[in-house]
């Protein structure tokens, strides 16, 4: 990795830079990528340091479902180490957008991706890249808390363990659920099932589960939306808390949650189509203190100040 | 008075309160409630009917033959002049074709549903599962005419070396109750996997895993006790199954080795058949014979459908 990107809203595609990436190494040699995918981003990131790297490049990007367009035009760059929001009204294609980073919309049926989504300069759609292997490096969290329903030791293990991470599993699970600002809760009864935990403590254990095959990126999918306030304020303090050592992007329908965690907020609006579909797009992309508090689109500012939607 | 009515009739009470009673009496919603409860105990009435009429010329059959000589005895010859009442190879006839059967029905069925519930696309699905459901309703006495006819021939070609001998085989009447049984096994499976909340597979999937570890090892566990049901129901009628074992197992009460297969048997299904369509007089011995074998059958059923029960509340993973 080469270039120093500059966040800013809309960038020129980048050049592709020399192909030396997580990515491209694992879609050559699948075979070899099972017992050191664990090492591969944390050397990665130490080696590009500054904050300013732009792990996804988004850049006119679109979503369809059946040739239905759900979300297009999305262009914009998201950080490394930051807490970037997504945000905007019911059906504006937030959710879609964050699908497209982790390719979960590979899983629907009938859905397509145009445009071009770098991760690490790197197309993440490009012919040879392989949907399980992304997700490896993308972990998600999603709306509802969805612990399997096994102990919460297995439910830590599950993703080393279908990766096959080679290393002492105790040790794994311990540091992904301390990490996870969980182990104290329930250092005590690991092998007690998932489904025993508070609704917080759940998804809590959701985002350790992710943790625990050491993703570069997590995407929370409106990750609070089924929690209490007390909650809330915990899975808030911890995303905090994780953007030290991960990149952060989040659904939220909650603006106060957007303006208190993130660092960088896309403004979604929807519009309808000569077509007559309706249609999410990016307003705004900026820091979130000027999005919240000076707002450079009228809609941005009618939606932030609570006049609409 | 504000003209607002408060009764559901529209009429209102005369002094302006309103009225809460009911507007009829609603016989209708009594004669409806009778009628579900009345069908809802025909079934039991019939389930104990049946049980009564096993268990009272079982208990004439035991007043003649010792328990012990039924259950263990390896003779059986009931209907013969100097009878024998052993119960045992009819009992193992039974249960080898079930362990045939299930030997098939289980892998391929759940193999079945597995690929339908996860792998299939909507267009294969379309097309399998009514070839599936038509399989399902295939009369047993079709069945049992494809395994003598057909199956038992093709696969003495496939394997010569078996000691084939006459025309009835204990393992090709598995084989052929086995493939009937699989439409059941793989419908309710599929039922039971595809019930599996899909946040549970995109949980799974986020984690990088393979659609075939999702299946293994969240779909399929998450499913457990839909996939028991399915197995039971599906032992359950192999053990019942008594056309195709006749026409293809034949009517050899002999006591052979489960992986005999190319042996003729009877199961206690057949000799029920075959006995009870002969002509036997009430009141004999070997009336009360068919009983006894029917009401064995009934507390074998009974013993594989509680130890499932069992086996399912200890396996399940509950999800909400």
């Amino acid at each position: 990795m080469t270039q120093e990107t500059e966040i800013t809203p809309m960038t020129e595609p980048q050049p592709e830079p020399p192909a030396h990436d997580a990515l491209s190494e694992a879609a050559a040699d699948p075979a070899a990528q099972r017992g050191v995918e664990t090492h591969v981003v944390p050397e990665h990131r130490e080696r590009k340091g500054g904050k300013t790297d732009a792990v996804f490049h988004i850049d006119g990007v679109g979503v369809s479902y059946s040739g239905k367009p759900a979300v297009r035009d999305v262009t914009f760059d998201i950080a490394e180490n930051e807490i970037t929001a997504l945000i905007g009204p019911s059906g504006c294609g937030k959710s879609t957008l964050l699908r497209c980073l982790n390719r979960m919309n590979d899983l629907i049926p009938g859905c397509e991706v145009s445009g071009h989504v770098g991760f690490h300069g790197e197309d993440l759609y490009g012919p040879r890249v392989d949907p399980v292997r992304v997700r490896t490096l993308i972990g998600m969290v999603f709306q509802k808390p969805n612990p399997f329903p096994k102990s919460i030791y297995d439910n830590i293990a599950f993703g080393p363990r279908v990766l096959g991470v080679k290393g002492d599993l105790d040790e794994i699970v311990e540091r992904a659920l301390r990490r996870g600002a969980l182990w104290d809760d329930v250092k005590d009864r690991l092998k007690d099932n998932a489904y025993g935990m508070s609704g917080g403590q759940q998804q809590r254990l959701c985002i350790a589960r992710c943790l625990a095959i050491e993703p570069d990126v997590i995407l929370m999918d409106e990750p609070c939306s089924a929690l209490d306030p007390i909650s809330t304020g915990k899975i808030e303090d911890l995303m905090l808390e994780l953007k030290e050592r991960y990149s952060i992007v989040i659904v939220t329908h909650n603006m106060q949650q957007a303006a208190r965690v993130s660092d960088k907020t896309a403004f979604f609006t929807v519009e309808l189509s000569e077509e007559e579909h309706r249609v999410g797009r990016v307003v705004e992309f900026d820091d979130t203190e000027k999005v919240f508090t000076n707002p450079a689109d009228p809609r941005t500012e009618a939606y932030v100040t609570g006049k609409v939607g | 008075m504000a003209g607002r009515d408060i009764t559901a009739s529209g009429s209102r009470a005369t002094d302006g309160r309103p009225r809460l009673e009911a507007v009829s009496p609603r016989y209708g919603e009594k004669a409806i409630f009778a009628l579900l409860a009345l069908c809802a105990a025909i079934s039991v009435a019939t389930t104990l009917a049946i049980v009564i009429s096993l268990i009272v010329p079982s208990i004439g059959f035991f007043g003649e033959v010792p328990f012990a000589d039924f259950l263990f005895g390896t003779d059986w010859a009931p209907t013969f002049a100097d009878a024998t009442f052993g119960v045992l190879p009819i009992v193992v006839g039974t249960l080898t074709v079930t362990a045939w059967a299930l030997l098939v029905a289980i892998p391929v069925g759940l193999l079945t549903a597995i690929y339908m519930a996860e792998y299939a696309p909507t267009r294969v699905r379309r097309v399998v599962k009514p070839v599936l459901e038509v399989l399902e309703g295939m009369p047993t006495v079709a069945i049992g005419l494809f395994a003598l006819y057909f199956a038992r021939p093709l696969l003495e070609d496939i394997f010569p070396f078996l000691p084939w001998g006459g025309p009835f085989a204990v393992g090709v009447a598995g084989i052929a109750v086995g493939l009937m049984i699989v439409p059941l096994v793989s419908s309710v499976a599929d039922d039971a996997m595809r019930s599996v909340p899909a946040g549970l597979r995109e949980g799974a999937y986020a984690l990088g895993a393979t659609k075939m570890k999702v299946s293994a090892r969240v779909v399929f566990p998450a499913a457990i006790s839909g996939i028991v049901a399915a197995i039971v129901l599906a032992a359950s009628r192999a053990i019942g199954e008594t056309m195709v074992v006749l026409l293809a197992a034949g009517a050899t009460p002999q006591l052979v080795a489960p992986w005999d297969f190319t042996e003729s048997i009877q199961t206690m299904t057949a000799f029920i058949g075959t006995t009870a369509t002969g002509d036997i007089a009430t009141g004999t011995i070997t009336y009360d014979t068919i009983f006894a074998v029917g009401a064995l059958l009934f507390v074998m059923t009974l013993a594989m459908n509680m130890l499932a029960i069992r086996l399912v509340r200890r396996f399940r993973e509950v999800y909400e």
